[in-house]
């Protein structure tokens, strides 16, 4: 198991002709990381401390500290790490952006949830992170990965497809395997609007983390089982680009549309303005 | 793609403004003492819950945006002596998270900024002075400004190269023919300091700025031309 993958290792080699890093100072600099992310779980984990306007603080910690009632403790912890970071990210907190801060809790969750399920070490996630931080250029090389000019799909879509191939690689899937995770994570993310509640990074945004750490486990376990996107990944990147274009400026984290404009949603909009 | 280690709550709003505000205070040799900062489009709609105002002080005061004290930047700017005052601004047809940052420094030097925020805490100054300039901070930047004349790009260029440094990208831009004109130089590495200082010398020269790079080595993996899906796909 994690082996680097060839695809990781082309990522790796790419990156230190670029930057002039030997592959070690690059590895040294993803392990902090790693160890960064874990950080923000661990202080997501251990607080209830609500956030900047009170919508969420306690909601990782909630699920942590529940029964695990459909005995399934890998989604459980996926779910409540994801939470974790985005929580500590609400309140101002230290997080490392992956790719965008709103979207910080997708890779921690699935890919450390998973390692932690497993037993596995942080060394052992370098290169499946090397490999996600490769896919995240990839994609950005089509579109914006900002919720500001692609709706939520091109962020916290990103962040899946990113999480789903780091995965795929940890579980010891092959180059095509990865790719076809991250492009059946992406195709399944497309259309989704960015509408945060008073455009606050809060609602949906922490719950929203949880969900898609668990879309890009799936990804990951379809495409370990050999399962591939009908459509090829760089097209289902294009038609993700296309449909960021097409989505209208008040869904695009403008607070104008969506769950924002909800009476609640106003509601707190009107408060905040107060403050 | 990885990062940055930041303060939350946005990457595009609070890590990217602070950095824009990094790269505004680097266009001045002296410690800013006022700034007014024009926000467009989403930076003024959802900057205010995002932090944004206090990452853009934070940056100008040399913060990082994993800063702890990025959270009370305005009562930091207050201790350091710089005024600052936010409005909201039209930029035009930029991407929607950008900011325009007028700087004046503690002698009267003064630097305008239009750069903007393009996820994922990367930005990308679109404008220094005016010029049209294109540049990251991922890696070092050399700006001058000067008179158009004859050669000057290609003596910039020479002085470059036998520094030992490499350029990666280049824009040039001018108000007209022998009129004011900017070259901003995206570099593999910092100019040495002789080097800086002979090219201050040239009368052509009106300023010359080496802008540090602005993001930590790890953010910037996967950087470059990295065609990853087409290349394990085929």
């Amino acid at each position: 198991m994690n082996a680097p993958s060839p695809a990781s290792a082309w990522v790796l080699e790419h990156d230190c002709a670029e930057s002039g890093l030997d592959a070690e100072t690059v590895k040294a600099s993803m392990l902090g990381r790693i160890r960064e992310m874990r950080d923000s779980i661990r202080r997501g984990l251990s607080t209830d401390a609500p956030s900047i306007t009170g919508m969420v603080g306690w909601n990782a910690k909630g699920l942590h500290d529940a029964p695990d009632v459909l005995n399934a403790p890998l989604l459980k912890r996926v779910q409540a790490y994801a939470m974790a970071v985005n929580e500590e990210n609400a309140r101002m907190g230290r997080i490392v952006a992956a790719p965008t801060a709103g979207s910080a809790g997708t890779i921690p969750g699935a890919l450390i949830g998973v390692a932690d399920h497993l037993g596995l070490s942080d060394e052992q996630l370098i290169m499946p992170m090397v490999l996600a931080a490769g896919i995240g250029q990839a994609i950005s090389r089509q579109m914006f990965i900002s919720g500001a000019a692609g709706g939520c799909q091109a962020e916290i879509g990103s962040s899946a497809a990113m999480a789903a191939a780091a995965v795929t690689e940890l579980l010891g899937g092959s180059s095509r395997a990865c790719v076809h995770a991250a492009s059946m994570a992406l195709m399944n993310t497309i259309g989704l609007v960015c509408d945060p509640v008073g455009g606050f990074v809060e609602v949906p945004c922490v719950s929203r983390n949880a969900f898609f750490a668990v879309h890009a486990v799936s990804s990951a376990q379809l495409a370990l089982a050999g399962l591939e996107s009908f459509i090829p990944p760089d097209e289902v990147v294009g038609a993700m680009a296309q449909v960021g274009r097409m989505m209208p400026l008040e869904l695009r984290e403008t607070a104008e549309g969506g769950l924002a404009q909800t009476p609640t949603g106003l509601a707190v909009t009107a408060r905040m303005e107060g403050k | 793609m990885i990062g940055p280690v930041m303060i939350g709550p946005s990457s595009s709003h609070t890590a990217g403004a602070c950095r824009i505000g990094l790269v505004a205070r680097q266009l001045l040799r002296e410690t800013p003492a006022r700034a007014s900062i024009g926000l467009h489009a989403s930076f003024a709609k959802t900057g205010k819950g995002h932090g944004t105002l206090q990452a853009m002080v934070a940056g100008l005061l040399g913060f990082q945006p994993d800063d702890a004290r990025l959270p009370n930047a305005f009562a930091e700017a207050e201790a350091a002596g710089l005024s600052f005052e936010f409005h909201d601004t039209d930029l035009g047809d930029v991407h929607p998270n950008s900011a325009q940052i007028e700087l004046t420094g503690a002698g009267g030097e003064r630097a305008l900024l239009i750069a903007s925020s393009t996820g994922g805490g990367v930005i990308e100054a679109i404008r220094v002075d005016g010029f049209r300039v294109g540049f990251s901070g991922a890696s070092a930047t050399l700006l001058t400004r000067y008179t158009d004349a004859l050669g000057v790009i290609a003596r910039v260029a020479s002085l470059v190269a036998a520094d030992h440094v490499n350029i990666a990208a280049l824009v040039c831009s001018r108000e007209k023919r022998g009129g004011a004109a900017m070259l901003c130089i995206e570099l593999d590495g910092p100019l040495s300091p002789a080097a800086l200082s002979f090219m201050s010398g040239w009368p052509e020269m009106d300023w010359v700025r080496m802008v540090r790079p602005i993001m930590d080595a790890g953010d910037t993996i996967g950087g470059g031309d990295v065609p990853v899906l087409a290349g394990t796909t085929a």
